[in-house]
């Protein structure tokens, strides 16, 4: 340290001593927090059937098998390997295209009925606390309900095919996206909605010339976050039967074509992140970047 | 809202429209470049779900049809009942929040070093915290349930995959969020320890740890809410928990064993939704939210 002074003996005592009561009281909080975490990571550890010494032992066949699946492409001819590699590259394209579709259509019918759903449950605006009150469990009930368990449910009812995926993805849709417009809507300046209202304009009228000029941006800006969690999950809904890229990915995996497991989860988290950057982009001028998050 | 005083205002407003709009001609002034570009964006989000309705088969006839049977299923649901399963049933939701616990916690673990590499104010060379970066997006962008089934191949089937896969993804998600986090820490109190002679170590232990913490702590609850959800779904692809039932009943169709089940994930979501809303306004204080 660059030459402090040295405090005095006594002096330091005394104030090691304050600074030891003043932090002593947060200490024993921090620890009573530690063994409490620790007790219920036990518990949970048990629950969970977590087997250290297994994953120890097999932990080799993780690095195996991420190496199986990363590209056989060798440096003395690297076009035709990585064409060899993507020999399906037609027919995945089209595949992950449908996802993209599905995430898309799914988006914007769960955006359309989140946005309807949200100036009910909107407490700013809605009177009626029994309304306010259905409006909110439902869209708990959308949110909560994982998309896959609707998945299976509709596949039984619809059958198989992309538009099982699109229903599902719209309903949890409406409920992510129902609650998030419903909190922005609450936290809306309330000086035009009551000028508007003074001014004699119907319920309808209020929300579109005083609410929806205040919170269209950001409910685009949480739209675009959506698609993009959308995507990711679309990719997974071909698991249960739902189209798309994730029935043929399923297939490779059960199949142990590991150079083709490689190959579409390299188109998958390539399209991922291109869509990550871009939604990021176009959010950023939407809302301005002090406000992005 | 409109008194019949108001729907007075409103009915001459309307008489007088036409001088109304002599007077002030700017507010009635037609926007029409702002107008053709909404036309134009709202046709071409029309366009496309049009294009996706065509080729995902999305039609009425097809929702209408579907919608009576799906219909008739919600009655088979009626009345929700674990018809005796109850015990396994218990089980298997204990193994999901096992899971679902110390996948977060695992995951935040891990993220915690790695984010700080990952912020700018602690690592400011660009292509470290580039790699770090991109390495926590390919992370992320794997789902769930793709990281259960590479898992799967690694420790075999059962809750131990699910645990790791929640980990892997999470991972990813939280080491962006507290790397933004922490780039957005108020930095004063890092200038303040390095004025008075503190290493890097020390800035970062005293001067960015304690701001951060709280902010951390909070979004570590909020993983673990939404980890119940997806370790939920995670037995569909055979990695424990309440998902393996759920998948079976509903192939079978033994829908009140199905919606037991589904009340069950919605109640203990709802349950602890609730402790980590407390817990919550407890760490990052009254104040803030």
């Amino acid at each position: 340290m660059r030459g402090l002074t040295k405090l005095a003996p006594e002096r330091e005592a005394a104030l090691s001593g304050h600074y030891a009561a003043a932090t002593g009281a947060a200490r024993r909080r921090t620890l009573l927090g530690f063994a409490v975490v620790a007790t219920l990571a036990i518990l949970a550890g048990y629950a969970a059937e977590v087997r250290p010494l297994v994953l120890a032992e097999n932990i080799g066949q993780f690095t195996a098998y991420i190496r199986q699946i990363l590209p056989p492409v060798g440096l003395d001819h690297p076009v035709a390997d990585l064409r060899a590699w993507y020999w399906g590259l037609p027919s995945w394209l089209a595949l992950l295209g449908e996802t993209l579709l599905m995430a898309y259509l799914g988006t914007l019918l769960g955006a359309l009925a989140g946005f309807a759903l949200s100036f009910v449950a909107a407490a700013n605006l809605v009177r009626s606390r029994l309304l306010r009150i259905l409006a909110k469990r439902f869209l708990e009930i959308c949110r909560t309900v994982p998309e896959v368990v609707f998945a299976l449910l509709f596949v039984i009812a619809f059958g198989l095919g992309p538009m099982v995926g699109v229903l599902a993805v719209a309903i949890h849709t409406t409920g992510a996206l129902g609650k998030l417009f419903s909190e922005v809507v609450e936290n809306i300046d309330m000086r035009p909605v009551e000028g508007l209202s003074a001014s004699g304009a119907s319920w309808v009228e209020t929300v579109r010339f005083a609410v929806l000029p205040q919170v269209l941006s950001n409910f685009a800006s949480y739209g675009l976050l959506r698609f993009e969690i959308n995507v990711r999950g679309a990719a997974v809904l071909g698991f249960v039967g739902a189209g798309g890229i994730g029935q043929e990915f399923l297939a490779a995996i059960r199949n142990f074509y590991y150079a083709d497991v490689g190959a579409i989860l390299g188109l998958i988290i390539l399209t991922v992140v291109c869509i990550d950057l871009a939604t990021e982009r176009v959010r950023h001028r939407l809302i301005g970047p002090e406000q992005a998050r | 809202m409109s008194g019949a005083r108001s729907g007075a205002l409103r009915a001459t407003a309307r008489a007088d429209l036409a001088r109304l709009r002599a007077r002030y001609p700017e507010q009635f002034r037609a926007d029409r470049a702002a107008r053709a570009r909404l036309i134009v964006g709202l046709g071409a989000v029309a366009g496309l779900a049009a294009l996706a309705c065509w080729r995902l088969d999305v039609s009425l006839p097809r929702i209408l049809h579907g919608m009576g049977r799906l219909g008739t299923f919600a009655m088979l649901m009626l009345p929700p009942s674990p018809e005796g399963h109850l015990r396994i049933f218990l089980h298997a939701l204990g193994e999901t929040l096992g899971i679902a616990f110390l996948g977060t916690l695992t995951a935040a673990i891990l993220a915690f070093p790695v984010a700080f590499l990952a912020a700018r104010n602690v690592v400011p060379n660009p292509f470290a915290r580039f790699a770090f970066r991109r390495g926590l997006d390919v992370l992320r962008s794997v789902d769930v349930l793709i990281w259960a089934l590479i898992w799967i191949n690694v420790v075999g089937l059962g809750p131990f995959a699910g645990l790791l896969a929640i980990a892997c993804s999470d991972v990813g998600a939280l080491g962006k969020l507290f790397s933004e986090a922490i780039e957005t820490c108020d930095r004063r109190a890092g200038e303040g320890v390095v004025a008075s002679g503190g290493s890097t170590l020390h800035r970062i232990r005293f001067g960015l740890i304690p701001g951060v913490l709280p902010v951390l702590a909070s979004q570590v609850l909020y993983f673990f809410e939404s980890n119940t959800r997806s370790a939920t779904i995670i037995g569909i692809v055979g990695a424990g928990g309440i998902g393996q039932y759920l998948t079976e009943l509903i192939r079978v169709l033994e829908l009140k064993q199905v919606a037991f089940l589904v009340l069950m994930i919605l109640v203990t979501v709802a349950a602890i939704d609730w402790v980590s809303t407390r817990l919550r306004r407890v760490i990052i204080g009254p104040a803030a939210r």
